[in-house]
Formats: structure tokens, sequence, C-alpha cells
């Protein structure tokens, strides 16, 4: 164990002197989980907190590794130090994953990019708690901005995305079918949209009709600044200095005013709701393995009989 | 720091220079995937130094290199060497068109494993399995 710490401690020294090498390795501790998890999360924990973290999410095909691409190229190429973290899913089936998005981002990664592919790995609790860890190990070497890129289906998929000091929504005209199925979780979330593919049919009635949806949550109350809307080609580089300045301009607004920790103080939260939530599961894992079914007590009687003696033991190292 | 276990194999594939046949890569990919492991692919057109990088920044455990163009004696040799002298400490599989004749040369030069046409998926996936495995013992 001694011999592990010390690596730990040799790969964190390097990383701080830049070797990208050393932050590959420690960001794949992070995402395995575990003990090492946890001493990577603590070795950088008072490091990280300086970078602006952006998440982008949208309907599969909108255009988001397209939009991240140009997004950190141009970042890359001017004075910014920017890493992408790029989720894609893996197969419910065999666990496997293609991660396909370096294959956009190239021109981002010979401009200096940090690019790091993610499978979801099946298991949605797994995501959640390994993200944020990952993104604090580009935020304590320096890398900023950080890019979240995740595909806008499923719940956990959204909220790491939305875990964002700036979140962007991708739609497409026609985004309504796609959106549908998510309405609330992904327009809610957002601080800015895009809509791609501004040269296609139909881009400016999804425009109006963003713009209609905005009006409605205006009038309940729920935004606390009206989104902005972009249109967007990204294919031929078309509005993308607008998108630029509009993450810019968010980020302005953000660090100005209370904003930021209002936000920042939400997640630290929600990453330890996340966090009890995981370990919590575990504790219970065993539990539930030994249970042998009752057909006299219901299943929520089960589970509040469990909780009760869970709660009297100290089992959380 | 040993891996673990239940990690799935990250693996890069790439086509390097000049050589526009990426079927057999994709189809590679696919069969890895439903293998379980993580295929990070980089397609056509990448240099010595672009597969170099993606293996740093995503600490992949393998490389896949296809090669239709007859470009595998000074080209694979070429990777191996880059990521050594990277520090990489990854084998590299070489999949395509490689005559027999030629298989002695490319083991001399540290390919891991060579997959030629008719390669099944079952190949192909074991292939991978033992060229990481020996490199982790």
């Amino acid at each position: 164990m001694a011999s592990e710490d010390s690596k730990l401690i040799s790969l964190v020294e390097k990383a701080s002197e830049g070797d990208r090498r050393s932050v590959g390795r420690l960001l794949t501790l992070v995402e395995r989980g575990g003990d090492s998890a946890e001493q990577v999360a603590e070795a950088t924990h008072t490091l990280s907190g300086k970078s602006h973290i952006i998440g982008i999410t949208g309907a599969p095909g909108a255009g988001k590794s397209t939009l991240t691409a140009c997004l950190a190229r141009d970042l890359a190429v001017s004075e910014y130090k920017p890493a992408v973290l790029a989720v894609d899913p893996s197969s419910p089936l065999t666990g496997g994953a293609i991660l396909g998005d370096r294959v956009r981002m190239e021109e981002a990664s010979e401009a200096g990019a940090f690019i790091r592919s993610m499978a979801t790995r099946g298991h949605a609790g797994g995501l959640a708690l390994a993200v944020p860890g990952m993104v604090r190990v580009f935020d304590a070497f320096g890398f900023n901005p950080i890019i979240i890129e995740t595909v806008g289906v499923g719940q956990v998929e959204v909220d790491v995305a939305s875990a964002a000091d700036t979140v962007v929504v991708v739609v497409t005209s026609g985004w309504g079918d796609a959106v549908q199925a998510n309405k609330a979780g992904l327009l809610e979330i957002a601080d800015l949209f895009v809509v791609n593919k501004a040269d296609r049919p139909g881009a400016s009635d999804a425009r109006r009709d963003l713009e209609l949806m905005i009006d409605l949550s205006q009038l309940t109350g729920q935004a606390v600044r009206r989104p902005e809307i972009v249109m967007t080609t990204a294919t031929e580089g078309e509005g993308l200095d607008e998108f630029k300045k509009a993450i810019f301009e968010h980020k302005e607004l953000l660090f100005e005013g209370e904003q930021i920790s209002i936000r920042r103080s939400k997640r630290w939260k929600a990453e330890v709701r996340s966090r009890l939530d995981y370990l919590l599961s575990e504790v219970a894992k065993e539990s539930i393995e030994n249970l042998e079914e009752e057909k006299s007590s219901s299943p929520g009687a089960v589970a509040r009989k469990i909780a009760k003696n869970l709660l009297k033991k100290d089992e959380l190292r | 720091m040993n891996k673990k276990e239940d990690a799935p194999i990250r693996i890069v594939l790439a086509k390097l220079g000049l050589d526009g046949h990426d079927r057999g890569l994709k189809v590679v990919a696919r069969m890895l995937r439903d293998a379980g492991m993580e295929v990070v692919y980089l397609g056509l057109r990448q240099t010595t130094e672009m597969v170099v990088t993606a293996v740093e920044q995503e600490d992949a455990d393998a490389v896949g290199i296809s090669m239709h163009n007859a470009g595998h004696l000074t080209l694979a040799p070429r990777i191996v060497k880059a990521l050594e002298d990277a520090g990489l400490d990854v084998p590299v599989v070489v999949g395509g068109i490689v005559p027999e004749s030629d298989l002695e040369a490319m083991s001399e030069a540290g390919v891991a494993g060579v997959l030629g046409p008719g390669s099944s998926a079952e190949d192909v996936a074991t292939c991978v399995r033992e060229a990481v495995a020996a490199r982790g013992e």
C-alpha cells in the first residue's frame, strides 16, 4: 500500500509539472472508483475550483461533438488550456463502447486541447460519481475551461452536463420530436441554446418554438435569466463566434455576481448527495442479497426494517 | 498501480497516413466493442504523433493499426518506437494485409500481433486480450 501511495504522489507531482500522461492516468484512477479514486479526490480537491466548467448536451446527432471541437480548438489557439470530457454510452449488452469523439476533435487536439473519451459503463451511479472527480483532476492541473459533452438522453447524462457553470443545450430544426420525451429535463437546465444546422429548413421554426417556450417559463418565473439562442452551422463554421461570445458573456455574468457561488454550492451538495447514495447502497447491498422473500411483508416495510437496522450499525469506513 | 481486473480494456484504433480503406477498421471496432472493450476510434489519416497523444490522454491499454497500403514494415515499427520513446508501455496490434514473409520482421520490430483477412471476431478479441495481458505481467 505504501508503494501505491508514493506512486500516486509522484503522479500528482508530475501532473502539476504538466505531464499529460500522468493526468491521463489520474483520470483512469478516478473513473474506476474505489480507494485510489478517493485518494485522487483528496489530492486534487484543494487544488481545484478555479476553472470555468461548460456542459454541452442535446439530442444524438444534433452536433454537440462538432460544436465542442470548434470551441476547444478556438480556445486552444488563443490563450486558453481547454480540456474536453466526451461521454458516450456503453453497450448495455456487452459493456463495450465505441468512443468516436476524437475523430471530430483532431484539430482541437493538435491545437493543444486535452481530450478524454469516457464510456458510461452501464451503471448510472458510477457516472455521477466519476465525472465530477475527473473534472476536478483537470481543474487541479490548470485546464480551463473544462467542457463536458454528453448525449442528452437519460437523466444521469443530463444531470452530469447540467452540473456545469454554463449549460449549453444543442437542438436542431425538428428538435421537437427528439426532445419530447425529455422536454422538462433538457429545456429547463439551459443557460444557452444553440440551434445547430441552421442552414436547414425549419431552423427558424425551431428558434420560434424555443422563444415561445422561454417566454412561458419567464411567465411562471422559473428562469433566473432569459437564456440566449444562437444559430449555428457548425460544419461550415457559421455562428461560432456568436456561440463563443454567448458562452463568455454568460461566464462574466456568473462571475460578476453571486450566481457562481450559488451554483457551486448547489453542485457541491449534489455531489455529496450522490456519494452518500452510493455509500448507503453499497452498505445495503449485502442485506438485500441475503434477503429471503417474505410474502407477508410489503417491500416497503422490509426496506424500512433494513434501514432501521443499518442505522444502528457503524458499517461505513 | 495495477489495472483493476474488471475494468474494460481501452484500445486506440487508427489508420496511418494516406490509406483510405477504413471499412476493416470499422468492423474491428465493432468486434472489440462487442467483446466488451472500449474503443477510442481515431479513424483515417492519423500521424504517429496523433496516436501517441491519444494513448497518453486516453490512458489506453493497447493500440490497433489497420494497414492496407503495404506500409506496414515502415509504419508499424515507427509506431512501436514512438510509443516507447514516449514512455508508453502499450502493445501494438496490426490488422490488414501483411504477407506471411513479413511476419517475422513485424515481430522483431515489437509488434504484438498481426491479424490478417478472415480473422474472426474471436481471433481479434483474443489477440488484443493476450497482447494486453502479456504487458501486464
